[in-house]
């Protein structure tokens, strides 16, 4: 049976949730696709049924008002539910889903995406050990479980991240060895002007910092962990000096611990976008490579519209109100009269962005971050492929990103690339001495997440196939 | 020691536990928890094998994202930071010298 829509919005975190609910509040038939149980998103994401109360945070707060409002509206929510593919037709777009084992079809007329963002990690050695989890991976343990990475964790990598993270380890009881950052004090100076915009939360990160002053917690300004150490788990990680370039310079040393958050940056999640049809431009300023899109969510494709950091990486509070302008978009498109109210909300997107950017800016990964990567390093984490065994793929000829993944299987592995794409283009790029924007990620290729094969191939016993007689002798 | 961020650890409510087991070994979790989150809090970090080098593996993401926390039940695959605790429920890992 395939159900039909009127507008499907893919991605329940602050985007695609507004953008639901602004298109329902325009009387529309609503459906709100997302993978986890609840709406909110990785930035709002709600706690497990384990958790049965927890002291609230700003982050808790939003997400629970989200979750209000997507309850009482009309807008159909469906959790648990993946998407691994999308097709246009004539009359709309077809989004094939899977939950709990089953696929189905759905259609809708128009399409909305809020794919949302993952983290990009410069592989270091050592990064695969367990014990060693994403910066991003960390707050959804936060969130989600209320659990520690470890008993004692180095906190690295860029941006406001890791003021956060080290943060919840210490409103969590745990302890933080070390908060280990490429940035330096000067570069957070740099984003100040662009923060007065929100003194909530210029005030917050200025406590998380003091905070972890007072308890001599370590900060090393303008440093990297470079390799983490232990062989089925995390011993201890090496620590050095970073040039302004994030190139290594001096001498190593270690700090003990027994687990690693490590992070550099967003990227926005593209490979819905591409499927759908929307070229891709290199824009490092907002995370890396981003289809094409307006500040309002529309596309060149008049029935498909993109919002949230998906387009861009900006944060929660401009990904809410570019949800918002995405959902009136697709009402306006279906016929409804919204041009006044999308227009109101073009000044707060601006301004809510001008914030967003200035975070990402400090993520923009700079030429030395790439030698943070040594020759034994797995880049793959799939196919355990090193720096080295792609390098010499590079070197055979493979000038692209489709042709290392077809010549090494770097990108065909179950993550589908999502963790080692970003770094191969680069070491391409660097190879060939081309500009990055010369190796976009590869042809994206259904299914977007791992389905089964028996869930594609449904119920079916082998003794009910017809099969047809032998031809004569 | 004054504390600008609360330790708020004691301040958490959290479900009944319930108990599987993991290679063999019992595990308690609390009912709603997800399996990798059950075994990180035993300690339980190294969930695989890697393929071609075998060297171990757990989560990384933690976000249903990078397949690195996937454990054997009932001989499928299943990613370990997006499935529910049960209570008898049998875990098996993807490493080399799994039982």
């Amino acid at each position: 049976m395939t159900e039909s829509y009127d507008i499907a919005v893919i991605g329940a975190g602050p985007a695609g949730a507004n953008a639901a609910l602004s298109a329902a509040k325009h009387g529309f038939r609503v459906l709100l696709l997302d993978e986890q149980p609840a709406p909110g998103g990785q930035v709002w994401r709600a706690k497990s049924a384990a958790i049965l109360s927890a002291p609230a945070t700003p982050e808790s707060r939003a997400g629970k008002a989200l979750r209000a409002a997507v309850r009482d509206s009309d807008v159909h929510h469906q959790g648990n539910t993946r998407v691994w593919q999308i097709e246009r037709q004539s009359a709309g777009w077809d989004v094939h889903t899977l939950t709990d084992g089953q696929t189905a079809k759905v259609m809708a007329k128009a399409l909305i995406l809020s794919p949302g963002a993952r983290e990009f990690v410069q592989p270091i050695p050592g990064w695969t050990t367990p014990g060693v989890i994403g910066l991003a991976g960390a707050t959804a343990l936060f969130k989600r479980d209320l659990l520690l990475p470890g008993n004692r964790t180095v906190v690295s990598g860029t941006g406001p991240l890791v003021f956060f993270v080290a943060s919840e380890i210490r409103r969590l009881g745990g302890q933080v060895a070390a908060v280990v950052t490429p940035n330096t004090r000067r570069d957070w100076l740099g984003v100040l002007p662009a923060m007065r915009g929100r003194p909530d939360l210029l005030a917050r990160g200025a406590l998380w910092v003091a905070d972890l002053m007072l308890a001599g917690v370590p900060l090393l300004w303008g440093h990297s962990v470079t390799a983490a150490q232990g062989q089925g788990s995390v011993s201890g990680v090496s620590v050095r000096k970073l040039d302004r370039n994030w190139e290594p310079i001096g001498g190593e040393r270690g700090i003990e611990a027994d687990s690693l958050c490590l992070g550099h940056g967003l990227i926005p999640n593209v490979e819905a976008a591409q499927l759908a049809g929307l070229p891709l431009h290199l824009r490092p300023e907002l995370g890396g490579w981003v289809p094409e899109v307006g500040a309002d969510g529309r596309t060149q494709i008049d029935n498909l519209f993109l919002c949230g950091d998906g387009a861009g990486i900006r944060g929660a509070a401009a990904a809410e109100i570019q949800g918002k302008m995405a959902g009136l978009n697709a009402a306006r498109h279906l016929g409804a009269d919204t041009a006044g109210a999308i227009a109101e909300l073009q000044q707060s997107y601006a301004r809510a962005a001008r914030f967003g950017l200035a975070m990402t800016k400090l993520s923009q990964p700079r030429s030395g971050l790439s030698s943070l990567t040594t020759p034994d390093t797995v880049v793959c984490r799939c196919e355990s492929l090193k720096q080295s065994d792609i390098l010499a793929e590079v070197a055979s000829g493979a000038g692209s990103t489709n042709a290392v993944k077809s010549g090494l299987r770097a990108g065909m592995g179950p993550c589908g690339g999502k963790y080692c794409q970003t770094a191969i283009a680069r070491m391409i790029a660097a190879a060939h001495d081309r500009p990055e924007g010369d190796i976009p990620p590869p042809t994206p290729r259904p299914p977007l997440r791992p389905v089964p094969a028996s869930a594609l191939a449904g119920d079916f016993d082998y003794n009910d196939l017809p099969i047809p007689k032998p031809a004569p002798l | 020691m004054i504390r600008l961020v609360p330790d708020q650890s004691q301040q958490i409510r959290r479900a009944a536990e319930v108990e599987f087991t993991f290679d063999g070994m019992p595990v308690r979790a609390h009912v709603g928890d997800t399996i990798a989150v059950a075994l990180m809090r035993a300690g339980h970090l190294h969930l695989r094998d890697a393929p071609q080098d075998d060297a171990p593996r757990g989560a990384f993401c933690c976000m249903g994202l990078c397949q690195e926390c996937v454990v054997r039940i009932d001989g499928g695959l299943v990613e370990s930071c997006c499935e529910a605790v049960r209570d008898g429920l049998v875990v098996q890992s993807l490493k080399v010298s799994a039982p």
